[in-house]
């Protein structure tokens, strides 16, 4: 980010702010903190929030998970899909914002946005295949039809990685988005432009308000009030992989309301996230609940004949 | 409460034109200067202690409110179920102070309260338009009380305030008053948003203490602007100079959009910057509202527990 552009115009420097139930906020608080480059430059100033944003982002999510998790599967998918061609159009921003916050090279930084697009198209094909892999009529012993069907769990706090800016923040996003859970996502706390930038993409992406919140800061700050909130079903730890202690406070606060837990890497996950790897479906089945029915087959057996 | 016109104001209500002069002559309200000051009495910074104070005197002071047409039997015992004990798993959480419904409501309101410390307070006089002949609306009133009303939230007629036909609002109101037999207080609402300018809310406030309103109250809760804080303010400064006036105290209740705490801290701020200490009580000062009580729970919840709350902890009305 140049001051001015060599004609002897300055350039617009712009304000990244909160992203909380569709809406652009400041933090509550007032308060921001210097972005810095992988080289200890400085980027730019993002919103520090506090507790009372968290509070916010939840209560937004709260608010749109009726209608997102009411929403056919298919119609969720189209959506997913339209994140991902409002990306590609805005490719050159994520491109060069990546390769700031990582430090990459331009080649690499593109890659890592393609990335990125072809993982968020990647789970709009899931949002309505994940139910017949992870669903299904059961057989029973009884004139009984027996059906499990995945169902999402909430509202889902996501502390995103804090090294993968882009492609790590999609990467554990999309998965909870697209079963149906609303999220409230704390921004890596040192590279948290490109999920700020992500947030003006999902505006202008058919997502309803309040499904995907973002708020950037410090990561132990805004997750202790999230992971010992009434009101949130899930939290995925991935973004406190790197502080054990943190992790297991989070874990131990989310216990108190049953929480479903996702922990990080080399704590019950996998050894470490590739997020170049073929995902699978271990994010999308972590927050989903099987509901099971049991429905009358009609066929009343022999004594039922009469009928 | 006394409802005879007190004696620094006699017969400013003896004619229509003495009545217009008087109200007339009030000072006129400066809009701005209202609203700057209902917003700087906004920013007060309410924490811990004091916040815990204000939340438990806001429950207290809540007229729990149902006034829909698909009200039950049901729904009222369920309403009054959590009037007695808005939060079960706490029972040091406060009563609140009524139950607001329907005439047709209140017995079954009564019967559920039993002889608890709840009031039932029932809108009356053909709420909420107030389009009703006099004698439906003072049978409307009868039928409240004798059904065992402790309080009757009646609507003056906007038709005729609007029209300029102040004694006929004066009179009316007298009717209704005469009506509130025993122990029965009244609340005389004015529908602030239909009455157009901050003057006219500044008129009807003294028109219906000068008629004896042991309430005054701002809206009925169903048009689109409701209780603000400058609307509130208007009337809590209008309680505070009558009182200094004639020595009659008068409550003040503000119904109608206030949902969140913070809200409801804002209006006790106004309240004991305006008309005073005297007021912070549930006699004095009520709030008009139904889904304002789980927020004050849910952060009732977060003072005693250190956590955020969600809805799924507090009963769905």
């Amino acid at each position: 980010m140049s001051d001015s552009d060599g004609k002897g115009r300055l350039t617009v420097l712009k304000t990244y702010k909160l992203y909380v139930g569709g809406k652009f906020p400041r933090s509550e608080s007032g308060r921001v903190y210097e972005v810095t480059d992988a080289k200890s430059r400085w980027l730019a100033n993002a919103p520090r929030s506090s507790r009372k944003d968290a509070r916010d982002a939840v209560v937004a999510a709260r608010k749109a998970f009726g209608g997102w998790s009411g929403a056919t599967a298919y119609n969720r998918g189209q959506v997913l899909y339209r994140i991902a061609e409002m990306l590609e159009g805005r490719a050159d921003q994520f491109v060069r914002e990546v390769a700031d916050a990582e430090g990459l090279s331009r080649a690499k930084a593109a890659a890592v946005v393609e990335a990125s697009i072809d993982r968020l198209v990647w789970y709009a094909g899931w949002t309505d295949k994940i139910a017949q892999v992870v669903g299904g009529a059961n057989p029973v012993a009884g004139p009984y039809f027996n059906l499990s069907s995945p169902e999402p769990t909430g509202v889902v706090a996501v502390l995103a990685p804090q090294q993968s800016s882009l492609l790590g923040l999609v990467s554990v996003v999309a998965p909870v988005v697209a079963t149906g859970n609303t999220a409230v996502v704390v921004a890596s706390e040192t590279r948290p432009l490109p999920a700020l930038s992500l947030s003006e993409v999902l505006a202008t992406s058919d997502v309803p308000g309040g499904v995907v919140n973002v708020l950037s800061g410090r990561t132990a700050e805004i997750a202790a009030p999230l992971a010992a909130h009434q009101d949130v079903n899930g939290i995925d730890l991935t973004g406190a992989g790197g502080d054990a202690a943190l992790a297991k406070d989070l874990e131990v606060a989310a216990a108190d309301n049953l929480k479903r837990v996702l922990r990080p890497s080399g704590q019950g996950g996998p050894a470490a996230d590739d997020w170049t790897q073929d995902p699978g479906t271990r994010r999308m089945t972590a927050f989903l609940e099987t509901k099971t029915v049991w429905h009358p087959t009609g066929a009343l057996g022999v004594s039922g004949g009469s009928y | 409460m006394s409802t005879s016109t007190p004696s620094p104001l006699a017969g400013v209500a003896s004619s229509d034109s003495t009545l217009r002069r008087f109200l007339h002559g009030l000072p006129g309200v400066d809009p701005v200067g209202l609203e700057a000051r209902a917003a700087a009495l906004g920013t007060r910074s309410i924490k811990t202690t004091a916040k815990a104070h204000a939340i438990d005197l806001a429950i207290s002071m809540i007229d729990l409110t149902t006034l829909e047409g698909a009200d039950t039997p049901g729904k009222v015992r369920s309403l009054a179920a959590k009037a007695l004990r808005p939060d079960p798993s706490d029972r040091s959480a406060p009563m609140t102070a009524a139950v607001c419904v329907y005439p047709d409501m209140a017995a079954t309101a009564r019967a559920a309260l039993g002889d608890a410390d709840v009031k039932v307070a029932s809108v009356a006089t053909a709420f909420p338009a107030g389009r009703a002949a006099l004698d439906v609306k003072l049978a409307d009133v009868r039928s409240a009380v004798a059904a065992g009303a402790d309080e009757i939230d009646m609507v003056i007629d906007r038709g005729a305030f609007l029209a300029g036909h102040y004694l006929d609002v004066y009179e009316e109101i007298r009717a209704v008053r005469a009506e509130c037999t025993g122990h029965v207080r009244l609340k005389v609402i004015f529908e602030t948003g239909e009455l157009s300018t901050y003057d006219n809310i500044r008129r009807a406030s003294w028109l219906g203490m000068l008629a004896g309103a042991d309430f005054i109250k701002t809206s009925t809760g169903k048009v689109g602007t409701n209780a603000t804080p400058a609307n509130t303010l208007l009337m809590l400064e209008a309680v505070r100079d009558f009182r200094a006036q004639t020595g009659t105290q008068v409550g003040v209740k503000p119904a109608g959009g206030i949902r969140t705490t913070k809200d409801a801290v804002k209006y006790l701020v106004l309240v004991n910057e305006t008309a005073g200490p005297d007021w912070l009580t549930s006699h004095w000062f009520r709030f008009g509202a139904s889904s304002l009580l789980n927020d004050l729970l849910m952060q009732r919840q977060k003072l005693r527990t250190g956590r955020y709350s969600g809805p799924d902890y507090v009963t769905v009305d």
